[in-house]
């Protein structure tokens, strides 16, 4: 008996030391209470020093959290306990969020940096008049590919990836709606289409491409198309760039049948208790250095117009990343499908994966 | 009196651990699993498993699983045997249990780096004159990778059991003229069958369910009814047909504890 005793005393001081020493780690961190803005958004999509200058020019601390996928983001945001004041969703995310009332909409007259943004990129059907969401970076899906590796074909079209001579060379993202949509803009077919047929039609499409198919994967593919593992990759634009930088071999193209244009867009969630702030912090990250900065280090595409002049030259004249309107005419933003078509998709995805 | 106070006094953590933990876990699943797209009540989430797609899945979860458990088991067992006669046994057997402490993720994330074109697996390969393979994103990596996870888990089980033989039986079979494999096969493997029975259950139910492996490893070339259940739930947010296939997999488990279940010793005569 002694013995436990001695042993839970010594637990319990333990554990006060260690909460002691935690709660003095924060507040020398300055994560103190009072003026403090939480922002939730993806992985590795902002630049900390951005955060930082924030900070130090609007003495707001900012709690920093992340996500890795919409769908996760929304389901806890949904389920309330949390206090998000600024959330990056994609675009049909967005029109699921409004559709379940999780927004607030946005005060225009506190954002005056509203004006660097491209007007390519404004009142989009997804969220007229830029109600509840603020464009924040953008991007395609396309295809990246290893030049060293692959000869003699340049990809300007879906229909390359069929090639008999890429057997078992393709990584695919581990997405419905990409693959599908791939599939179905391969038939020059809307990757919006809900047409039980045309969808049939793709499936099989996709089935055939199955031999050239080495797996399908989430960030990791990342590494191994850097490492040169992997030579053919269908992925987002940011990533593509992302790699890109760390290999030179690799080369991004997107097919001119067309493939998927998006939008992660800013947005002050219902939850959100220092809206204030959200607002200022969201005309922080709108104001044209800051947005260039930002973007050099994420290296996705940003809609700010002025940002573009404070760029690497070769960066915005890069047509890869920030493509002509002729070509992003001819791509398309996700729709919101509704749940019953989103579970179709999923399903022939699943039925493609066990193929 | 106060020998049943402090028993029920005991009994409170438990209870409400098995509350919380358990029993309300399995009715909210079983709740969503009576819920369509809608929210309404509805059969159709059973009716869809058993369409061609989910009972393939299932299939073809099993027959993983059901390989895995068994090269676990193939390799285990002389491992726990030969652990039993080394001198610091103890100490060997801690050496394969500390691997296990490490996350599973880290894992296979080194085995991306160890199975790549150019990985040390294959540079192996290629120094022994086989040359260079593709061993990520295949089925053999997948069954690879989850025996190497699963196989501390065998061996503890299996290692107890043949501690606790009596090696007077062994003695005794041997003065009667029994052959080794006689020996091993009339009185080790049945006096041992318990432990197998829980390394095979330690295996076989979590193999069943695997799910970031199969992404990782197999390239999600490879689909259990565990990664059903998280696109499901994350990706389609179709919460009602995650559930019902959870309620399968909790079904089959029970299935799987109920056949391996050790079933109470007779009284030794």
């Amino acid at each position: 008996m002694k013995q436990l005793i001695r042993l839970a005393v010594v637990i319990i001081a333990v554990s006060a030391i260690l909460l002691v020493t935690i709660s003095r780690l924060n507040a020398s961190q300055g994560y103190s209470g009072g003026n403090t803005l939480t922002v939730y958004n993806w992985g590795d999509y902002v630049d900390p020093a951005v955060i930082d200058e924030f900070e130090k020019e609007t003495g707001i601390t900012v709690v920093y959290e992340t996500f890795d996928s919409n769908e996760a983001m929304m389901t806890k945001i949904q389920q309330g306990g949390t206090s998000y004041d600024v959330a990056v969703p994609s675009e049909y995310t967005i029109e699921k969020m409004k559709e379940e009332d999780l927004l607030l909409p946005i005060d225009h007259s506190k954002i005056p940096n509203l004006k660097n943004i491209d007007s390519r990129f404004m009142d989009l059907p997804f969220d007229p008049e830029n109600k509840y969401s603020v464009p924040y970076f953008w991007g395609t899906v396309g295809i990246v590919y290893n030049t060293k590796q692959i000869d003699g074909i340049e990809f300007d079209s879906w229909e390359d990836l069929w090639d008999p001579s890429l057997k078992n060379k393709i990584v695919l993202i581990d997405g419905a709606r990409e693959i599908v949509g791939m599939g179905l803009n391969s038939l020059h077919y809307s990757l919006n289409d809900t047409d039980p047929e045309h969808l049939q039609e793709a499936y099989d499409k996709l089935v055939s491409l199955k031999p050239n198919v080495r797996a399908l994967l989430g960030d990791e593919n990342k590494l191994l198309m850097a490492s040169g593992e992997v030579s053919i990759g269908i992925t987002w634009s940011g990533d593509a760039s992302e790699i890109m930088a760390e290999n030179e071999d690799l080369d991004y193209v997107v097919p001119e049948e067309g493939s998927n244009l998006w939008f992660d867009n800013m947005v002050i969630p219902k939850t959100a208790k220092n809206i204030d702030a959200a607002h200022e912090f969201i005309n922080f990250m709108l104001d044209p250095k800051v947005a260039a900065q930002n973007t050099e280090y994420v290296s996705y595409s940003t809609p700010n117009k002025e940002a573009l002049q404070y760029m690497p030259e070769e960066m915005v004249n890069d047509e890869r990343f920030y493509p002509p309107p002729e070509l992003t005419d001819r791509l398309e933003v996700y729709e919101n499908l509704g749940k019953e078509n989103l579970a179709r998709y999923n399903e022939l995805f699943l039925k493609f994966k066990m193929e | 009196m106060e020998n049943k106070t402090t028993r029920n006094l005991y009994t409170i953590p438990y209870v409400i651990w098995v509350a919380f933990f358990v029993i309300a876990p399995i009715l909210l699943v079983l709740y969503y699993s009576f819920q369509d797209l809608e929210g309404n009540f509805s059969l159709t989430n059973y009716r869809n498993f058993f369409t061609p797609i989910y009972l393939e899945m299932t299939l073809s979860s099993f027959w993983y699983a059901f390989l895995i458990t068994l090269i676990t088991l193939l390799f285990a067992y002389p491992i726990a045997y030969l652990l039993t006669k080394l001198k610091h046994k103890q100490l060997w057997l801690l050496l394969i249990i500390v691997p296990s402490w490490i996350n599973l993720l880290l894992k296979a994330y080194a085995f991306l780096g160890i199975f790549g074109t150019y990985g040390m697996a294959n540079k192996f390969l290629e120094t022994i004159g086989i040359g260079s393979k593709q061993l990520l994103f295949t089925d053999f990596s997948f069954v690879f990778v989850s025996v190497y996870i699963f196989i501390p888990f065998m061996i503890l089980p299996i290692f107890n059991a043949l501690d606790k033989l009596n090696p007077t039986y062994l003695d005794a079979a041997n003065d009667l003229g029994a052959s080794r494999w006689t020996t091993f096969r009339r009185i080790v493997f049945p006096l041992t069958i318990d432990g197998v029975k829980a390394g095979c259950q330690i295996t076989f139910i979590p193999a069943l369910s695997l799910f970031m492996l199969t992404r990782l490893i197999a390239g999600s070339q490879v689909i259990t009814l565990g990664t059903a259940i998280e696109q499901q739930f994350l990706v389609t947010q179709n919460w009602g047909m995650g559930s019902t296939i959870a309620v399968f997999l909790i079904i089959f488990m029970f299935i799987i504890m109920f056949a391996t279940g050790t079933k109470r010793r007779r009284a030794r005569g």
